[in-house]
C-alpha cells in the first residue's frame, strides 16, 4: 500500500507548521494580503465565490479507508456534510474558514495527505490510470512512475516558477483511462520488441482555451533515463516557454510555435549534455518506492465466481450494474467496481459524509483498503472478490452510490461552474443535472451506450468539455447563460478535440439538442457502433440537422 | 457633482470566515440589501477608498464594485447574473448560502 516515507512525512508536517504562522502573521499584519496569497495557493487554499475553496490532492487518486475517513471527517467538522471530487483526482471542500485550515492540513497530514501542489505554477499532483495495478490489460503498474515524479519535483527548485502550471499523467495500459494526450506530458509505460519495459513519452497536449492533442517525442525511452529526460523536457520549457503572456505560457504553445521537432532537437540537445546517471534515482530507491506498491496477497480463487452468477441470475438490477460498472481485473476471481457519483440528477463527484464513510468501510472490508479516484469524478473499488459484488452492491444502494451508469450518457463530468466558481461564466451543474434527467431511464442509457458528456462552465475546461464525446461549454452572452456544443472528443488513446456544432444555445436548448443528436446517432449507427464512432465514419455535417431544429 | 448613471454597492470576502459580505457604510454586512449605495461619482471614489484600507487592514479580502439596479422595495440587486448568485449561494444547493436563512425566514 503506498504510503509517504519518512522525509515526506516530515516534510508535510513541517508544511503545516509553516502554514499555522504565516495564517497568524497575516492575521496579526506582519504579511499583506499581496503577501499572503501565494502562500496560500501553495496549500491549495483558494477564494472561491462563495467562500474559501481547499483543494486536497489524492496522489494517483489512490486512497486507503482511513485517509477516506478523515476526508469524512472533514466534511462534517469544518464544512457543510460533503465534499467534491474533481476531474484531477482531488477532493475540494467549499465552504471552509481560514481560521480552521491550519487544523484541516493538520488532520490531513496525519493521514498523509496535503495539499501542495494544487495550484500554482508548479508541476501539480501527478494523476495515474485509477485502474493502476489491477487492469487486466496492464505493462505495469505506472504508480511507481508517478511516485518516483513526484518526488522528484517535489519543491524542485528548478520548477517551482516555470511559465505556467504544469500537469502530468501515467499510465500503465493501452486503453488510455488517464487522457495522457491533453496532458503538458503524458506517459505511458510500454514494453519493446527486445521485452523492455520503458516509456512512451507525449509533450503538448492541454485543455483549456487553447486545445491541442500531445506529440509522441519518444516512442520507447529507458526506464532508467526517465528523471533526465524529463529534467531536459522541463528545462528546455522553463528557458523558451512564453511568459509574456498566461495565456500562451503553457508548453502546449511551446511545442507548437517551435514544432516538435524543433522542441524534439532542443530535449535531446540538452539531453546528450546532462549527466544522466547523477540524476537518475538509486536503483534502492526505485526498489522501495515500488515495494509500497506491491500487489497486495491475492486468494487464489476461480475465473468466474459461481455467487456471482448466481446472484446475477436472481437480481436483475445487480446484473445490471455489474454489467456496467464491473471491469476485468488481472486476478482471477477478483474484479474492479466503479462506484458512480452520478446518481440521476444529483451533483457530479459530490459525495456526502455518509457516503464517503460507507465507502471507506467498504473498502476495508472488501477491497483490500484501496480505493481510487478517477477523472471522471467517480469512485473505484479496485480489489473486489467477485464473490463479494453482490454485498457491496447492496451496500452502495443503501446511500444511492448503486447507479449503473459508469461510461454512459448520465455518468458526466461536470466543473463546479459559476455555482462555486469565481472563474466561471456560466452554471454547469444545473445542465449536467437536466441531462441526467432526461436520460434517467436505465433500459435507454443501455441502448444508446458509451456516450461521455462533459461540461465545462468557462473556456479553462476543468471539465474537459474539448474531449466529451458531446462537450458543452458554457458562456456569458448578453448577461445570459450560453451553451456551445462541441462533437467528437476524445480523451482516450483515440485522442481527439471535439468540433464546435454552432451557435450557442440556452440550457433548456442545449438538452433538447443532445436528444436530437442522440436520436440522429440511433438512426443512423451501425450495429455495436459507439456514438463517437459513429461520429467519425458520417462525420461532423450529419449532426448538424439536430442544431438546426432547435433554432 | 459628478455624474454616474450606474449604481455600486461595494463586496468581499470576510478574511477570517470567507462569508461574502457587503459594505453597509458602517460595517460589514452579510446580507447585501443592508449594503449602502454609491449614488454618485464621489460615493463611488469612497466606496473604492474603504474597500482598499478594509483589505489593508486586514478584515476581508477580494473587496470589488458590484453595479446594481434598485428592486420595488428599494434594495439593490446586481445587474449580473453571477453577483446575483453571489447574494444567493448555489443554485444547486438551496440548503447553503445566504439562500438558505432567507428561506427559513420567509424572505425568499
Amino acid at each position: 500500500m503506498y504510503r509517504y516515507d519518512e522525509f515526506d512525512h516530515q516534510f508535510v508536517q513541517d508544511r503545516v507548521s509553516q502554514f499555522r504562522t504565516q495564517v497568524e502573521r497575516h492575521l496579526g499584519g506582519q504579511l499583506t494580503e499581496e503577501e499572503f496569497r501565494p502562500l496560500r495557493l501553495m496549500n491549495g487554499l483558494y477564494l472561491q465565490l462563495h467562500a474559501y475553496m481547499l483543494r486536497v490532492a489524492i496522489p494517483y487518486g489512490t486512497l486507503s479507508a482511513r485517509q477516506m475517513r478523515t476526508l469524512a471527517d472533514i466534511a462534517e467538522t469544518y464544512d457543510r456534510g460533503y465534499g467534491h471530487f474533481t476531474t484531477r483526482q482531488n477532493i475540494q471542500y467549499n465552504w471552509l474558514r481560514l481560521r480552521d485550515v491550519p487544523d484541516i492540513l493538520q488532520e490531513l497530514a496525519d493521514v498523509e495527505m496535503h495539499a501542495i501542489q494544487t495550484s500554482g505554477n508548479c508541476i501539480r499532483n501527478i494523476t495515474a490510470d485509477p485502474f493502476s495495478g489491477v487492469a487486466a490489460d496492464e505493462v505495469e503498474d505506472p504508480r511507481p512512475t508517478a511516485e518516483l515524479l513526484r518526488q522528484w519535483s517535489s519543491l524542485h527548485p528548478e520548477f517551482s516558477f516555470l511559465p505556467r502550471k504544469f500537469k502530468i499523467a501515467v499510465t500503465g495500459c493501452r486503453d488510455d483511462r488517464a487522457a495522457i494526450a491533453v496532458h503538458d506530458i503524458g506517459i505511458r509505460v510500454v514494453r519493446n520488441e527486445a521485452g523492455e519495459i520503458g516509456y512512451e513519452v507525449w509533450v503538448g497536449g492541454g485543455q483549456g482555451r487553447t486545445p491541442m492533442i500531445a506529440k509522441k517525442i519518444r516512442a520507447f525511452l529507458p526506464k532508467k533515463a526517465l528523471l533526465a529526460y524529463l529534467e531536459a523536457m522541463m528545462r528546455v520549457y522553463n528557458l523558451y516557454g512564453r511568459r509574456d503572456n498566461k495565456y500562451k505560457a503553457r508548453i502546449k504553445i511551446l511545442v507548437h510555435e517551435v514544432g516538435i521537432e524543433e522542441y524534439a532537437r532542443r530535449v535531446e540537445e540538452e539531453f546528450a549534455a546532462l549527466d544522466a546517471s547523477a540524476i537518475a534515482a538509486d536503483a534502492e530507491e526505485i526498489v522501495r518506492i515500488e515495494a509500497y506498491f506491491e500487489p497486495p496477497a491475492y486468494d487464489r480463487l476461480p475465473a468466474r465466481a459461481a455467487a456471482l452468477e448466481n446472484a446475477k441470475k436472481n437480481d436483475p438490477a445487480f446484473a445490471n450494474w455489474v454489467s456496467i460498472n464491473v471491469g476485468a481485473h488481472k486476478a482471477p476471481g477478483y474484479a474492479i467496481a466503479t462506484v458512480s457519483l452520478k446518481p440521476i440528477g444529483g451533483v457530479p463527484g459530490d459525495a456526502t459524509t455518509d457516503q464517503m464513510r460507507l465507502l471507506a468501510d467498504i473498502a476495508e472490508r472488501f477491497s483490500l483498503d484501496e480505493l481510487r479516484v478517477t477523472i471522471e469524478q467517480n469512485i473505484v473499488l479496485p480489489q473486489v472478490r467477485q464473490d463479494d459484488l453482490y454485498a457491496v452492491w447492496k451496500l452502495l444502494a443503501a446511500v444511492d452510490l448503486a447507479t449503473a451508469n459508469a461510461g454512459l450518457i448520465t455518468d458526466i463530468i461536470s466543473c463546479p461552474g459559476l455555482d462555486y466558481c469565481s472563474l466561471a461564466t456560466a452554471r454547469s451543474i444545473p445542465v449536467a443535472q437536466a441531462i441526467s434527467r432526461r436520460f434517467a431511464d436505465a433500459e435507454r442509457q443501455r441502448l444508446i451506450g458509451p456516450l461521455a458528456i462533459k461540461i465545462s462552465g468557462c473556456i479553462n475546461a476543468c471539465g474537459h468539455h474539448h474531449v466529451g464525446h458531446i462537450g458543452i461549454l458554457g458562456l456569458e452572452k448578453g448577461g445570459e447563460e450560453s451553451y456551445q456544443i462541441t462533437l467528437g472528443g476524445d480523451p482516450t488513446e483515440n485522442a481527439a478535440i471535439g468540433e464546435r456544432l454552432g451557435p450557442g444555445l440556452t440550457a433548456d436548448q442545449t438538452v433538447d439538442t443532445i436528444e436530437r443528436l442522440v436520436a440522429v446517432y440511433l438512426a443512423k449507427r451501425k450495429p455495436g457502433e459507439t456514438f463517437v464512432a459513429a461520429y467519425r465514419r458520417l462525420g461532423h455535417d450529419h449532426f448538424k440537422e439536430a442544431l438546426n431544429a432547435a433554432a | 457633482m459628478a455624474r454616474q448613471d450606474a449604481l455600486y454597492i461595494l463586496t468581499a470576502n470576510d478574511l477570517l470566515e470567507g462569508d461574502v459580505v457587503f459594505w453597509s457604510g458602517a460595517g460589514w454586512a452579510r446580507d447585501h440589501r443592508a449594503a449602502q449605495i454609491a449614488r454618485n461619482a464621489d460615493e463611488t471614489t469612497a466606496l473604492d477608498a474603504i474597500g482598499a484600507a478594509e483589505k489593508a487592514a486586514r478584515r476581508i479580502i477580494d473587496p470589488y464594485r458590484v453595479e446594481v439596479t434598485l428592486g420595488a422595495d428599494g434594495t439593490p440587486v446586481p445587474v449580473r447574473f453571477r453577483e446575483r448568485l453571489r447574494t444567493l449561494g448555489p443554485t444547486v444547493r438551496l440548503d447553503l448560502g445566504k439562500q438558505a436563512a432567507l428561506r427559513a425566514n420567509s424572505l425568499l
